[in-house]
């Protein structure tokens, strides 16, 4: 009986031609690696992304007033709601993780070189569609930090020449951040998108069966258009496997694991947010980006100003435009990373560079401490037998917000450079200049500070020294006085 | 005969019997007129969910006059936080359509009300009344008590609104997020 219906479904559906044609054909017997599991996992997340997000938007509200309290209903009242918004946040951390394990592996391999330009092409655009799809969700998170997110995108928007007043509209679908904003990027994030995405990826896994997948590497075998293909040809049918059972081993064990993690996450950290509502008059917040985004976030407080809107504007171009035209510049030669030091040696720039902005995002030393003023105490060694008009500067110290951008025994903000031992590094008069015109990163106290004030401020300032440690000295003076 | 068959990109020969190369020739029509059919049925269709998907692009901002509260609500000297509801909002917008901004009464006459966004990223600026600053939370920008640029990476002072007094009322112009390419007076651009 279940033979008769088998052979029946077979008969109209030629399945058997189809396992032959996909998941049975035949890859290279090198391919079975652990370095070729990336892709079928960010697949598998991919997946997920799309079963998480239907199911939430049984729930969710994109509506501007609601959006918010639709979160809330799901992290606290709707049955698991908050699991499955928690595997919905971390499937994305680890797709967009997974992914770009997959993109420095066909980097790493020469993937990308000839005759699959074209995989690499869809790929590039399918990793920018992924961070799109990153950004617009946590745009759906429509919290502060969406709101204030939403923000910054329009002050980048802001910046393009011409028509930046019309790209701020287009992105805001109005004049203001509001309910016609979250509409959008509802339908960005789970139609658009999405449609995009699943039509990337269709012709990206048409073309790993058309062009075969890339043969593990080997030093020495560069490609050569005029044979490349036979070769490969030749391989596949002397020594090809077929993907499904041969090779799906690995596979399959690196997306068990990844869907475990990606559980075990969410059972650990739970869902993210939403943080406060998203309202703009609760001013008292400290706007920052999902981690994807906190390199760029970084960026844009380190880049010196000048520089800031050719490098938000016009690198981001350049550098994908880089990345989707490599196989056109590069597309033949060595393939293994062992021959190409270059290679290499741009990963890992890319990943040190990558790392260390999103590390300084994490604690934004640029930033200053707004509650230090009055929440970090003036450390009592350097209260300790001092005279009124020192006593009266270190209350000054405090009360004139200094301790937002300067910090005293490791407490403050770190726009500013520590207090704790400035009388070696200035002069009291360079400490009274200092403090009048300000310079550099510092705002000008003239204007606010009275004479009094600025001497108590000043002589203050001047004990704050190791005692081992000469203050700093005017050596002009020095040197007159000796005449 | 052969020839007109490759033209139409068709292999097999055109069925015996009927004129082959009229037969080509109405095909190659029926095709053309198909093409130009779609053609048009999707201008019809496209070009208006283009216009609307884009409208927002070419919308501009409309301001108006937004009553700020009586004047007695701002003491001499004092910069504080004022709110209004955006004049052009929805139902749905929520708090959204809420705007605050910051308003200096310089003496009994004089005002400057300024948006709470930074000019550098658009992050809201808070004001510290002891040190006379805005100060933002995102990049470190802050600016004095007039609005200049005092430090961090903010190009320009902050936006600052065209204001007037009117029936004992302190009055903005305002109904859109300022941003460099368009920020709240015009002689600022």
């Amino acid at each position: 009986m279940l033979r008769s219906i088998a052979l029946w479904l077979e008969d109209r559906l030629h399945i058997a031609k189809l396992f032959q044609a996909t998941a049975g054909h035949k890859v290279p017997p090198s391919t079975n690696s652990w370095f070729y599991v990336f892709g079928s996992g960010t697949l598998l997340c991919f997946v997920l992304q799309i079963v998480t997000g239907t199911l939430l938007a049984f729930t969710y509200q994109p509506s501007a007033s609601e959006a918010w309290t639709s979160l809330q209903y799901l992290n606290n009242e709707a049955f698991l709601g908050w699991f499955l918004r928690a595997i919905h946040n971390w499937g994305s951390i680890f797709m967009v993780a997974i992914m770009s394990a997959h993109l420095i592996q066909t980097f790493l391999f020469g993937a990308y070189k000839y005759p699959r330009e074209l995989t690499w092409v869809s790929g590039c655009f399918l990793f920018l569609c992924t961070l799109g799809m990153a950004f617009t969700g946590q745009i759906l998170r429509f919290d502060q930090d969406a709101y204030w997110g939403l923000g910054i995108g329009a002050s980048i928007m802001g910046r393009v020449p011409f028509v930046g007043a019309q790209m701020v509209h287009l992105m805001l679908g109005g004049a203001i951040i509001a309910g016609e904003t979250l509409s959008r990027f509802f339908s960005l994030h789970v139609f658009l998108v999405p449609g995009l995405i699943i039509a990337l990826l269709s012709f990206h896994l048409r073309l790993v069966l058309t062009k075969g997948i890339n043969e593990y590497p080997q030093p020495g075998r560069v490609v050569i258009k005029e044979s490349y293909e036979a070769e490969y040809e030749e391989e596949i049918k002397k020594t090809g496997v077929p993907f499904v059972p041969h090779v799906i081993g690995k596979d399959l064990i690196f997306s068990g694991s990844l869907i475990i993690a990606i559980v075990t996450c969410a059972l650990a950290f739970g869902p993210a947010g939403p943080s406060g509502p998203p309202n703009p008059t609760l001013i008292h917040t400290s706007p920052k980006p999902d981690f994807y985004f906190l390199p760029i976030f970084a960026a844009l407080s380190l880049l010196p100003a000048y520089m800031e809107t050719f490098l938000v504007l016009v690198l981001p171009v350049l550098a994908i435009a880089a990345l989707v035209l490599l196989p056109f510049y590069s597309g033949t030669g060595e393939k293994s990373y062992r021959a190409r030091p270059m290679a290499v040696v741009i990963v890992l720039l890319a990943l040190t560079t990558v790392g260390l902005l999103a590390y300084a995002g994490t604690f934004t030393p640029w930033s200053p401490h707004m509650e230090a003023w009055r929440g970090a105490a003036t450390p009592a060694a350097d209260v300790q037998g001092r005279s009124p008009l020192e006593l009266q500067g270190a209350i000054l110290i405090q009360s004139k917000q200094c301790r937002n951008c300067h910090a005293l025994n490791g407490e403050g903000g770190m726009r500013g450079p520590a207090l704790d031992t400035v009388a070696t590094r200035l002069t009291s008069d360079q400490l009274i200049r200092q403090v009048i015109q300000g310079s550099g990163n510092m705002p000008a106290y003239g204007k606010n500070l009275r004479p009094a004030e600025v001497t108590a401020l000043v002589a203050f300032m001047e004990t704050l020294r190791p005692s081992y440690q000469p203050a700093a000295q005017d050596s002009s003076k020095h040197a007159s006085s000796k005449h | 005969m052969n020839e007109t068959n490759s033209d139409c990109g068709c292999k097999k020969a055109a069925p015996a019997g009927s004129p082959p190369a009229k037969s080509v020739s109405r095909r190659n029509l029926l095709l053309k007129i198909g093409a130009g059919l779609n053609a048009i049925a999707g201008a019809l269709v496209g070009v208006p969910l283009l216009g609307y998907a884009l409208s927002s692009f070419t919308r501009t901002s409309k301001t108006s006059w937004i009553s700020l509260g009586p004047l007695n609500k701002f003491s001499e000297g004092e910069t504080r936080l004022a709110v209004y509801r955006n004049p052009v909002s929805q139902a749905w917008d929520g708090d959204t359509a809420e705007i605050p901004c910051w308003v200096r009464r310089v003496d009994s006459e004089s005002f400057q009300v300024f948006a709470i966004n930074c000019t550098h990223l658009g992050c809201p600026v808070r004001w510290f009344q002891e040190s006379r600053l805005f100060m933002c939370p995102c990049h470190g920008g802050a600016f004095y008590e007039d609005g200049s640029h005092a430090s961090g990476p903010p190009p320009r002072g902050l936006y600052e609104y065209e204001h007037k007094v009117e029936g004992g009322e302190l009055k903005v112009l305002g109904g859109h997020l300022p941003t460099l390419a368009e920020p709240l007076k015009k002689e600022d651009v």
